[in-house]
């Protein structure tokens, strides 16, 4: 037997005994998983700064920050979530007890990504625990050192055999894939989400799959370009553009591309000196692969701002690409990288159809102080989720679904969300064995009469707010009718 | 063929027609009358099929159909409406809300044994999320089939909803185009392949599968009208619905007592011999018919147990003390035929149940309510019913679908709706308000990480319940320590009582 066997094998066994059923269990867990990042910070920022060159403050920022959140608000919300919730019923189910009960899928299998190792493999995990399921972790590899820390230090905060991590390379993502779970959540790239998918299906297990795309930023020409620009640089070269959610292009008319030029390079002086390859909050490529990967895509196009690079650190400069077309190498893929090409359009529509050519974005990006054209992009286009004004910041809002749609994933997370994806949501209904007589209407021997009655009862709608407010009304007649009585009399 | 019909489809999907409500309305309306003027049609057709009785077709399929249609006609404007969320303090001043909108183009691959609901209900969802729809109803109910190719163009827009029939091959070739998400209901088998397929488009499925939905029924409880409901549930549609109780569970001290009152009720509802009742209905076809026949063998009913190849007739069979290993245990059975496995109690129960795979549903038959919420607490299904059977299908309001093998996605109802949308996110700021940013931006220092810290708190207004009671409880001891204040100061500053209120207050107290 495998090793990853023999982990899917004691994860599930821990989970059959029953022990997450308990909410204060996953408290106790959530609590554990909340200690570990506060507890050691400094090591999980030192192996985020190994892997990508991340300051520590950026790994605080964009890593630790949300993860804390989410776990208090877990820890906050978990009895509420984990509750029977009630549903509205019908005449026939008008004394019975009907409800949602939220209930844990099983042995979930979490795998990671590289460019935020922690927050991208541990935030599901909070959802993993709250929902009462057992987990198997597994890292991802490129981004190693953090991989390393997890598997050593996790195990002495949670308990080791419900939330194992399991590193390692394809050939042991391949192993674990084999074996069976009963929700699997992948983040990483559209091409390894259709071999998980595909795996998911010989056992039938639902799948959440938070992909990539090329998240487009249209730009009107009459908004604020100084805000405007200064919003993208920051959304693009956080993490040196290696995140799911940067805005990979812009569209915007010819006669402000100049101007966006200029902007952008203002706001990289700002944010990252004259020279930010000195500069500590501007991070690395996280590997030679990609390194190579993202200077290739780079041939062909006119380089407006940076360009700059050094393979022996993997440093590429905030690097802005001008007159790009549709055809140029760097609109083939999703960059992933600090390119921010610019393409040129004569208008919005021209822009919705670009956008609408390719496959669907996990974001759409829209500037402008025109709501109308908010409403008319959102209206034309599909995307996992709509920005207006601003880059990433959607991630931080735990109220909002994050995940996908088409190639950019499917299913979503965070906050609630996270909860009710990895939970089964199963329909109750409790009656009783009195009252039989009402069901007779359903039985054979079957007549016109019995039929009309089952129609009357199926297909009659009760409002149970109006039916309320009607009966309040009532008592309050009754109780005023009562009152007057009483004073007239005396009178 | 079917790859220029779902390309045609797809352009009519991209012109944009149906983005506006009227229009989804109107196909709305349009398949309500459908259902309306041509019940006769599919009554007859559903007795070609599987001999339906006249009256079991709109009782099971058709007022379902209408009740869904109705809902989503009522309800349209609320489920397609912006969905305002909770927001933090940093965008608190902000636009966030989730819009769902439509996916694209759907393919819905239907079932036999009720062809009607189990291919409209899940196009009603599609119709009022704004898709497009390719209906691909199922070969083995054939005369439905055809029927409903030839209807639904004539009511519904048939380059937005086209009908595709044909058998195995037809439907591979379906699944080898791309679709913004298949809805299949049948077996997992299938189910397995359907979901192959759309891995290769990374396309969302909703499967509605099937397995052996246990039924324990309590040593204490009303049997009589137990095994009445448990009858009903079971030999409807001679036994071919995805959440028919598959098998009894009971204790070896009742068997006796339930065999014999399914007997009673059998004679009730189908009279001597089942064979000559209308209500009756028939296996769908030869193969079906010798798949449940051969699960029989090598066991004595002791209810029915007479068949009739000529007319794929099964009778209502029930067969006590089957044990677990026998092959009437290992699938499921989607025919008229009961077994009953004994277990010495709720707990040996459960432990049966949670050693097979997570069935489609789970039904209880127990007076003790405490003890069927154990039951509910210690095992896992679909859906669960206590006391009865089948009947949380007909509540739109609770989400009908199945968990591992069982199934994935739910429907019905306003979860059709929400099944068949991506949600998505919104977020609309503004471009003034820059300096409340300045805290994300490098270079990155302590002060500023703490600011951003406080922002991403939510919520700014807890909204919780025990929050809103201390927050009433503080105004209203506030305002009375107000009052008091008031008074006192009233009569410290000597405030002759001349007023009549308190001339009633000192007479009251001296």
């Amino acid at each position: 037997m495998s090793r990853e066997q023999l982990v899917v094998q004691r994860a599930r066994k821990s989970f059959q005994t029953g022990n997450t059923r308990r909410l204060e269990y996953r408290i106790h867990q959530l609590k554990g998983l909340l200690r570990f990042i506060t507890e050691r910070r400094k090591d999980i920022a030192d192996s985020v700064k190994r892997d990508l060159g991340k300051s520590e403050h950026a790994t605080d920022l964009f890593e630790t920050l949300g993860l804390e959140g989410e776990i208090k608000l877990a820890i906050e919300k978990l009895a509420e979530w984990a509750a029977p919730r009630p549903v509205e019923k019908n005449l026939l189910t008008l004394l019975d007890e009907v409800y949602i009960q939220p209930e844990p899928l099983g042995v979930v299998l979490i795998i990671g990504a590289w460019n935020y190792p922690w927050a991208i493999t541990l935030q599901p995990l909070v959802g993993a625990i709250a929902a009462g399921n057992a987990a198997v972790i597994k890292p991802s590899e490129v981004s190693s050192h953090s991989a390393t820390v997890m598997e050593e230090l996790l195990p002495q905060y949670l308990d080791k055999d419900l939330y194992p991590v399991v590193t390692g390379g394809v050939s042991e993502t391949q192993e674990l894939l084999k074996q069976r779970f009963d929700h699997i959540f992948y983040t990483g790239n559209s091409t390894v989400g259709k071999l998980v998918m595909g795996a998911a299906a010989r056992h039938l297990t639902p799948v959440t799959l938070e992909l990539g795309g090329k998240s487009p930023c249209y730009i009107d020409k009459n908004c604020d370009l100084t805000i405007a620009c200064r919003r993208i640089t920051w959304g693009k070269f956080v993490n040196c553009g290696q995140t799911c959610i940067a805005p990979d292009y812009i569209l915007c008319e010819p006669s402000i591309q100049d101007r966006v030029v200029e902007e952008i390079k203002k706001s990289i002086k700002e944010f990252y000196t004259d020279n930010p390859k000195t500069f500590e909050d501007y991070g690395r490529i996280i590997n030679q692969r990609h390194f190579k990967r993202v200077m290739a895509l780079m041939e062909g196009s006119t380089v407006a701002v940076g360009g700059e690079s050094d393979e022996s650190q993997c440093y590429i400069a905030p690097t802005v690409l001008k007159d790009v077309t549709e055809t140029s190498k760097v609109m083939k893929e999703e960059i992933f990288g600090p390119l921010l090409p610019i393409i040129t359009v004569s208008n919005v529509d021209e822009a919705i159809q670009f956008i609408n050519e390719r496959e669907k974005p996990l974001v759409v990006y829209v500037f402008t102080h025109d709501n109308k054209l908010i409403k008319r992009v959102r209206a034309e286009t599909s995307s996992g989720a709509l920005l207006a004004n601003d880059c990433l910041v959607h991630f931080t809002v735990s109220a909002l679904p994050f995940g996908g749609v088409g190639n950019s994933g499917t299913g979503c997370y965070h906050g609630k969300h996270s909860f009710d994806q990895l939970s089964h949501l199963r329909s109750c209904l409790i009656k009783q064995l009195k009252l039989e007589g009402v069901n007779s209407m359903r039985y054979p021997p079957h007549t016109a009469k019995k039929l009309s009655w089952a129609r009357f009862f199926l297909l009659k709608q009760v409002n149970m707010c109006r039916l309320r407010r009607m009966a309040l009304l009532a008592i309050f007649t009754g109780l005023a009718a009562f009152l007057v009585q009483r004073f007239l009399r005396r009178g | 063929m079917d790859r220029q019909t779902v390309q045609r489809t797809r352009e009519a999907f991209l012109s944009g027609r149906t983005r506006p409500l009227e229009f989804r309305l109107q196909q709305l309306h349009a398949l309500k009358r459908m259902i309306n003027e041509k019940e006769t049609e599919i009554s007859t057709a559903l007795k070609q099929d599987i001999n339906r009785s006249q009256y079991d077709t709109p009782l099971l399929e058709l007022i379902g159909i209408e009740n869904e249609i109705k809902l989503a006609i009522d309800k349209l404007a609320v489920w397609a409406a912006p969905r305002p969320v909770e927001r933090n303090l940093l965008t608190i001043s902000d636009e966030v809300y989730i819009q769902p909108e439509p996916l694209g183009v759907v393919l819905i691959i239907g079932a036999w044994n009720y062809p009607w609901a189990l291919t409209l209900v899940p196009l009603i969802g599609a119709i009022a999320a704004g898709n497009a729809a390719v209906v691909k109803p199922s070969e083995l109910s054939e005369y439905s089939s055809l029927l409903l190719r030839a209807l639904l163009p004539r009511y519904l827009d048939k380059d937005l909803y086209p009908v595709v029939t044909g058998g195995v091959s037809e439907t591979q070739e379906l699944l080898r185009l791309r679709f913004d998400h298949v809805f299949y209901t049948g077996s997992s088998t299938v189910g397995k392949l359907v979901m192959e397929a759309a891995a290769r488009h990374l396309t969302p499925v909703t499967l509605e599968l099937g397995g052996k939905s246990p039924c324990y029924i309590d040593k204490n409880c009303d049997i009589r009208t137990a095994c009445r409901r448990i009858t009903w549930g079971k030999f409807v549609n001679c036994g071919q619905t995805c959440i028919a109780p598959d098998f009894i569970l009971c204790e070896p001290c009742i068997q006796g007592q339930v065999v014999e009152c399914i007997r009673q009720t059998l004679l009730e509802f189908y009279g001597a011999d089942p064979k000559c009742s209308p209500d009756y209905g028939r296996i769908v076809n030869q193969r079906h018919f010798n798949r449940v026949i051969g699960l029989m063998e090598g066991y004595t009913p002791v209810v029915g147990g007479q068949s009739d190849a000529s007319q794929c007739y099964i009778a209502p069979t029930v067969l006590k003390d089957v044990p677990p290993q026998s092959r009437m245990m290992q699938e499921e059975i989607f025919g008229p035929l009961l077994p009953i496995v004994t277990v010495s109690d709720m707990d040996d129960a459960i432990h049966f149940i949670n050693e097979r795979e997570k069935p489609l549903a789970l039904y209880i038959f127990c007076s003790d309510k405490k003890a069927s919420k154990k039951m509910i607490g210690e095992t896992t299904s679909g859906g669960v019913t206590v006391n009865d059977v089948m009947m949380h299908y007909t509540l739109s309001s609770l989400p009908f679908g199945g968990v591992g093998q069982s199934g994935m996605g739910r429907y019905h109802g306003k979860h059709t709706f929400d099944q068949l949308s991506h949600q998505r996110a919104c977020l609309i700021r503004s471009l003034g308000m820059e300096s409340v940013n300045l805290a994300r931006y490098p270079p990155q220092d302590r002060r500023r990480a703490r600011r951003v810290r406080m922002a991403l708190r939510s919520p700014l207004i807890d909204m919780s319940k025990r929050t809103f009671i201390w927050a009433v409880t503080a105004t209203i001891i506030g305002f009375g320590l107000f009052i008091s204040l008031l008074v006192i100061l009233l009569i410290a500053s000597g405030l002759n009582c001349t007023c009549w209120y308190w001339r009633g207050f000192y007479n009251y107290f001296y």
